[in-house]
């Protein structure tokens, strides 16, 4: 596959309102290789571009079900299988003690497969990435809302895609170099 | 300044919000004024003055513990049947004044609580730095650390031997290491898109590159977002009961000893919200200076210190109720020994702690029920030093009056916390405050994305 020469347009926004309504109709028009890019977490944006799934809770689901499954592993096999101790003869399997430490094993593996997971799904560290070639995009962390139909779209083309964007009430589109 | 209080333009109750920030801020002033914070090439002086006294606290820290290493835990004023002292006192208080930065991140994100939004990220520096603080003190207090690992931590030994997971010490070890970790996965969660902020804003190269890697790449798209808030509020999901298990296991160190003033079945409970009161005390301690050296009455305003004074009052009477029942139980069980227990915390040698103590958290507190007290910087920071107090005195009161005189006359005997005692404490005082003065110079205190959040800008019904 040869390099493409273009990621895709850049669509600059003042207001998160202006923003919104963009997505929607980004979408609407059948665009799916979009990606916006916003100060702080907007639900809004999110329903507009259909983005609204997200494969952490699965993950963290597991993370807790192995950890609970270590925890207890542990201690039945520690306390009844390789090192019995008899104290006031106490049960080797003390079940109801157990579920002290497998509780926390269980919140610790949840909260590492949270943590790790949501920065795999997210592929970070990502030291490059192309947006990051547009000047003006430093604001994305700051008070600027921006869009971008990726070239990779089926529906892109670079001067109707361009056009439309403007139409939308962009404050600017830029070509962003891959 | 206490002038920019936010407005309030109808009664909360009537429907209308009381904005959490400052009039006239938008994405940018909040963003320029909290990075700025940071990204500044002038330290202030005071930051200088403040940061020589913690560090020479945490010296002498130093100091303390290189000396116990060499010599042993008998420096300390430690002996049977006082054999837990200053140590524990010490983990507890600390370990207590971690839960309010969790009570902050996690359950007042749970509850919608817009105010959390500007104290939540020292709060939970403030939480791991108060675990590292306690995390010390089990460890040191072995006298010799580095031979007692195998009966803790569960791993293959030379020796074939594993830990007893019938002992709440073991629950303590998995409860309080999963909370210090699982905490620093919160903060340092929470600080990804900030540390992009400060990438995209630093004007020198070294800290755009250190900021930049710390960042990972984040540039808020769309579909991070959506799986950095699920992640986000599933470890807030995973935070709230873990931040109750956690003095609650503490609590079963004591609870589950037979020693009259310890095996009591109200202490996880008490246990918990006297965290969250000593740990609110200590948020208003390091909120209110942080707000005047830093002119952040902007962000954390007068509403956001009452509501913590209210916190402050709610939890005190938990506590006092806790008192109580302690008092009422001891004599409705009928026990001698129970009943010698309360006497003896009230008019025994150690009887000045306990009445010491009722001073700090039953009555101080009072004040708060009252507006002008709430609403004044100076009272609230007086009534949060007193608290800071009284939690110390009531770890104090817990571990030392109920060892040092227990069933039989003939074992009875007293404590007296040594120059090394004093000076291990204050140590960690030290090693605390170091790490806030270095967090507040290199991280940004307040978490700037979620401020943007709660900015009238982000409000999308208005606009429409």
């Amino acid at each position: 596959m040869s390099r493409p020469d273009l990621h895709g347009l850049l669509a600059e926004f003042l207001a998160p309102a202006d923003l919104v309504r963009a997505a929607h109709a980004v979408h609407a028009a059948g665009y799916r290789k979009v990606d916006a890019y916003t100060p702080y977490p907007m639900e809004e944006v999110l329903e507009a571009l259909d983005l609204h799934h997200s494969h952490v809770p699965k993950l963290v689901l597991a993370g807790g079900l192995f950890g609970l499954a270590a925890g207890w592993g542990l201690q039945y096999w520690a306390s009844v299988v390789e090192y019995p101790m008899n104290i006031g003869g106490r049960p080797f399997n003390a079940w109801p003690v157990f579920v002290v430490p497998s509780f926390e094993t269980t919140v610790l593996f949840a909260a590492l497969a949270a943590v790790f997971g949501m920065l795999a799904l997210n592929g970070f560290p990502q030291p490059y990435h192309p947006v990051f070639n547009v000047p003006t995009f430093a604001a994305a962390t700051r008070d600027r809302f921006f869009l971008c139909v990726e070239a990779e779209d089926p529906k892109f083309d670079r001067a109707t895609t361009r056009a439309f964007l403007q139409g939308l009430g962009a404050a600017d589109v830029q070509e962003v170099a891959p | 300044m206490a002038s920019k209080a936010p407005p309030v333009t109808g009664h909360p109750r009537g429907g209308t919000r009381v904005r959490m920030v400052g009039p006239g801020h938008t994405f940018a002033t909040v963003t320029d004024k909290i990075a700025s914070l940071v990204l500044t090439t002038k330290t202030p002086l005071g930051w200088f003055l403040g940061f020589a006294a913690a560090f020479s606290l945490l010296n002498l820290l130093l100091v303390a513990v290189g000396y116990l290493l060499i010599k042993g835990t008998g420096i300390w004023g430690i002996n049977i049947p006082v054999g837990w002292a200053l140590a524990i006192v010490n983990f507890v208080w600390w370990i207590g004044i971690g839960h309010a930065g969790t009570l902050i991140s996690a359950i007042l994100l749970l509850l919608r609580q817009q105010w959390r939004t500007s104290i939540n990220r020292f709060a939970e520096a403030m939480t791991l730095f108060a675990v590292a603080c306690a995390g010390m003190f089990p460890i040191i207090h072995m006298g010799r650390p580095w031979v007692g690992a195998y009966w803790l931590m569960p791993y293959p030994n030379t020796m074939g031997l594993w830990p007893n997971f019938r002992s709440p010490l073991i629950w303590d070890v998995f409860a309080v290491s999963t909370y210090a970790t699982v905490s620093l996965l919160f903060w340092l969660v929470g600080l990804i898109p900030d540390l992009a902020t400060l990438r995209d804003r630093a004007q020198n190269r070294t800290a755009k590159i250190v900021y930049g890697m710390l960042a990972m790449g984040w540039r808020g798209s769309a579909r991070h977002w959506s799986n950095y808030e699920t992640a986000y509020l599933l470890l807030a999901g995973l935070s709230t009961p873990l931040v109750v298990s956690v003095h609650t296991v503490v609590s079963f160190d004591f609870a589950i000893a037979q020693l009259p003033g310890w095996h009591a079945t109200i202490f996880p409970p008490y246990f918990v919200a006297g965290a969250i009161y000593a740990g609110f005390a200590m948020v208003l301690t390091l909120a209110i200076p942080l707000r005047k050296a830093y002119g952040l009455e902007d962000f954390i305003t007068l509403k956001h210190l009452e509501n913590m004074g209210t916190v402050l009052l709610a939890t005190s009477l938990i506590v006092v109720y806790g008192y109580t029942m302690e008092a009422f139980m001891a004599w409705y069980s009928g026990t001698t020994y129970e009943r010698f227990m309360i006497w003896n915390r009230m008019f025994g040698p150690y009887g000045w702690s306990y009445w010491a103590l009722l001073f700090c958290n039953l009555l101080t507190p009072q004040l708060m029920w009252f507006r002008r007290f709430r609403t004044s910087v100076g009272w609230l920071f007086t009534v949060a030093m007193v608290v800071n107090v009284g939690m110390w005195l009531e770890r104090f009161v817990i571990v030392v009056t109920s060892l040092h005189r227990d069933f039989l006359p003939s074992s009875w005997g007293l404590y007296t916390p040594t120059f090394w005692d004093w000076a291990t404490f204050a140590g960690t005082l030290g090693l605390f405050l170091t790490l806030f003065f270095l967090f507040i110079r290199v991280l940004p205190a307040i978490s700037i994305f979620e401020m943007r959040t709660i900015l009238p800008g982000a409000d999308l019904e208005e606009k429409a």
